[in-house]
């Protein structure tokens, strides 16, 4: 606070010299110094194996567009923080990405309390932030973008696809934080509309491992399939004594979460076959831009390299998408770069187009449904074009420009 | 009344976890009186001991049954060697060294196997019960439980081993007196306990999946399940198992498992309360 009173005095002072002195910095650096780029994900402490690749597809990113000859003429530099799977170092490490390096923008967090952490920060210092990760929707600031997917994009078509293939009871189990509870409330909203019924929520938090007293609960209730929003190393559990009980295939599941983390390399075959997801990018999709990056990704990283999963792949997409912003824009100043997305700007990506929506910085682009098989997703349909429709409904940034905030779906 | 069995499954098997988890503890922290906080990483070692012995195709039931006592037993008696042995009779230093040495290994897995979860697949498929399926596996961990106290019973009781060992936790000078080598049989207790759980570790490796921060959610159970017995290492576990595996699974049926662990935690403090000596302070005295 101290800090904020003293440069609100200087400020108001109206010193000739603090005005002009930003100004005189700012010219100097656009005459050929690194464009830096802070990103911020957990490379230890627990959510590692997620952050690694997602750290390591915008080094490539990066590395790529450095090798092109720069964004603008200018060498473009990532400024690592690795956050630790802890949240006080993301308070830190914001701070210090937006005052002491001054980058031009934030990619990075990776759960969604994370994210409600960075995000006021750097609104405060007026950096600009990418969130790229898929999550509950609803996020409505105009600093932030947000290229994941969300209910509307994804948990909507599993539950349509669920109620119409298996039927109508169903059973949820999510991950114990903000993530899981507002999507297992989407499920109750999607399921209710396609006139089905969800028979019980459970949650449970990143490091539960004992599933059995729920397997018998989920018996007891009959439902006709299972929606599975679970998050962490321990959940993973579920599948395996689900199987062990005997059950896969007797009742189907599907997943807002499976396989983005990976899950099927460490379970056999017999316990992931079936399981349904629906995401923005699969490895397995078939089109010349996915195949290119493949290949390009592969000769740098080994050919041995883990799969993309979505929540990889929306880090690789989401520095496009700010490169996009920054070339039509023309430099890296923060209100031009905003104006610049917001222009319905759009990608080739791996997954298909990408379009920033203007009005609630989410994106459009197709959505695959897809049915894990041998450890492999294979494609069911293409929703092409999905819009953020969940956060479309409650915001609109171009009528309200000043809102900073979260909305949260009621279902009663 | 199908249905009736497989929560009869359930609790059972909430009962047997407890008991496997927590039953090297109790020889460790029971009987030697070692306030051992690195008993869940004992456990974790066994759990990558079965993971790595399955990734080089070892027959699996010698995976998860015969490699991570052996391996963690092993490891146990150098750790005995190192570090305890040097700690006897000073709780706290014992403490702060085997909180130390948990770290240390949830360091070196990370370091080795990095932070993500291994896989063990389970051996067993799914037996059905009516319309009901159960685990068959878990049936596998309940019979498991039952032969591993049976054997701890039959070491303490029978061999001249767990004569020894007793004699030297009653009385060290006494028996030391009598012409019995305490140290050694301070290491081959140590080693004895850390096979015990490693035993846990490898057989609970298929149901949980294994990474290297998963000792955290053993450590807690095992010394609740420990303390709340009392001086008795065997008759002590397993009451203390039943007690807190029921209440545990009937919160955990009336709601879910995150209050299912409350629940434990609270019927552990009024236990404490009610009798500071554990259950074996106040009933079944004298027995083993």
């Amino acid at each position: 606070m101290i800090r904020g009173i003293s440069r609100r005095t200087l400020l108001k002072s109206g010193a000739a010299a603090t005005v002009f002195a930003p100004a005189l910095v700012r010219r100097a650096a656009a005459a050929g110094d690194p464009i830096l780029v802070g990103s911020m994900y957990d490379l230890s402490g627990g959510l590692e194996a997620s952050g690694k690749p997602m750290y390591d597809v915008l080094n490539f990113a990066v590395s790529e567009m450095n090798d092109a000859g720069g964004l603008l003429g200018r060498e473009v530099k990532v400024v690592s923080f690795d956050t630790q799977t802890n949240m006080q170092l993301y308070a830190q490490y914001a701070q210090e990405a937006a005052l002491k390096n001054k980058v031009a923008v934030v990619h990075g967090g990776i759960t969604s309390a994370s994210r409600e952490v960075i995000r006021p920060v750097l609104d405060k210092y007026k950096t600009l932030y990418f969130y790229d990760m898929p999550y509950e929707g609803g996020v409505c600031d105009r600093n932030i973008f947000i290229d994941g997917l969300t209910p509307a994009h994804n948990t909507q078509i599993l539950a349509e696809y669920g109620l119409k293939t298996w039927g109508k009871k169903v059973y949820t189990l999510a991950a114990d934080y903000n993530y899981g509870q507002i999507t297992s409330d989407w499920v109750k909203k999607y399921v209710k509309d396609g006139g089905g019924e969800v028979l019980g929520t459970e949650f449970f938090p990143l490091d539960a491992t004992n599933f059995g007293s729920t397997i018998s609960k989920i018996q007891a209730a009959k439902p006709d399939w299972i929606m599975t929003i679970l998050v962490g190393g321990g959940p993973i559990s579920f599948y395996r004594q689900f199987n062990a009980a005997g059950l896969s295939g007797k009742i189907p599941i599907a997943s807002t979460t499976f396989s983005g983390a990976n899950e099927q390399l460490v379970l056999t075959p017999e316990e992931s076959n079936g399981v349904v997801v629906a995401y923005n990018y699969l490895q397995t999709l078939d089109n010349p831009t996915n195949k290119d990056f493949l290949k390009r990704f592969h000769a740098k990283y080994g050919a041995d390299y883990p799969p993309i999963s979505d929540l990889t792949m929306a880090s690789y997409q989401g520095m496009l998408l700010w490169a996009a912003g920054v070339k039509k824009a023309g430099g890296i100043d923060r209100e031009k770069v905003i104006e610049a997305l917001e222009s319905g700007i759009t990608i080739d990506a791996p997954s298909g187009a990408v379009t920033l929506d203007p009005q609630t910085h989410h994106c459009t682009f197709d959505v695959h449904l897809a049915r894990m098989q041998d450890k492999q997703p294979v494609l069911i349909e293409t929703f092409p074009q999905r819009k953020p429709a969940d956060t479309a409904a409650v915001c609109d940034l171009k009528k309200n420009p000043r809102e900073a905030k979260q909305y949260i779906i009621k279902v009663n | 009344m199908d249905l009736a069995v497989v929560v009869g499954i359930d609790f059972i098997y909430a009962v047997a976890t407890l008991a496997l988890i927590s039953i090297g503890l109790a020889i460790v922290f029971g009987m030697m009186r070692i306030i051992n906080l690195a008993h869940g990483e004992f456990m974790v070692m066994g759990s990558y001991s079965a993971a790595v012995a399955v990734h080089h195709h070892v027959n699996i039931w010698i995976a998860i049954l015969i490699v991570p006592p052996v391996v963690v037993a092993a490891i146990g008696a150098i750790i005995e060697r190192v570090i305890i042995r040097r700690l006897y009779g000073r709780m706290v230093e014992t403490m702060l060294a085997t909180w130390g040495l948990s770290l240390f290994v949830v360091g070196i897995l990370t370091m080795v196997f990095g932070d993500i979860t291994e896989g063990v697949p389970t051996p067993i498929g799914g037996i059905t019960i009516g319309s009901y399926q159960a685990s068959g596996y878990s049936l596998f961990v309940i019979a498991m439980s039952i032969v591993t106290i049976a054997g701890v019973y039959l070491v303490l009781r029978t061999s001249r081993l767990g004569l020894l060992a007793r004699g030297t936790m009653q009385n060290a000078e006494m028996a030391a007196a009598l012409g019995v080598d305490t140290s050694r049989i301070y290491a081959v207790t140590f080693a004895f306990g850390a096979a015990l759980a490693g035993l846990a570790g490898g057989i609970l490796a298929p149901v949980s999946g294994v990474f290297p921060n998963i000792g955290g959610s053993y450590i807690g159970r095992a010394f609740i399940t420990v303390i709340g017995g009392g001086p008795a290492a065997l008759v002590g576990t397993i009451s203390a198992s039943t007690l807190f595996g029921v209440i545990n699974q009937l919160a955990t049926f009336a709601s879910n498992p995150v209050y299912g662990e409350v629940a434990l935690l609270a019927a552990a403090i009024i236990l404490i309360r009610l009798l500071p000596q554990g259950i074996t302070g106040r009933y079944f005295r004298g027995s083993l």
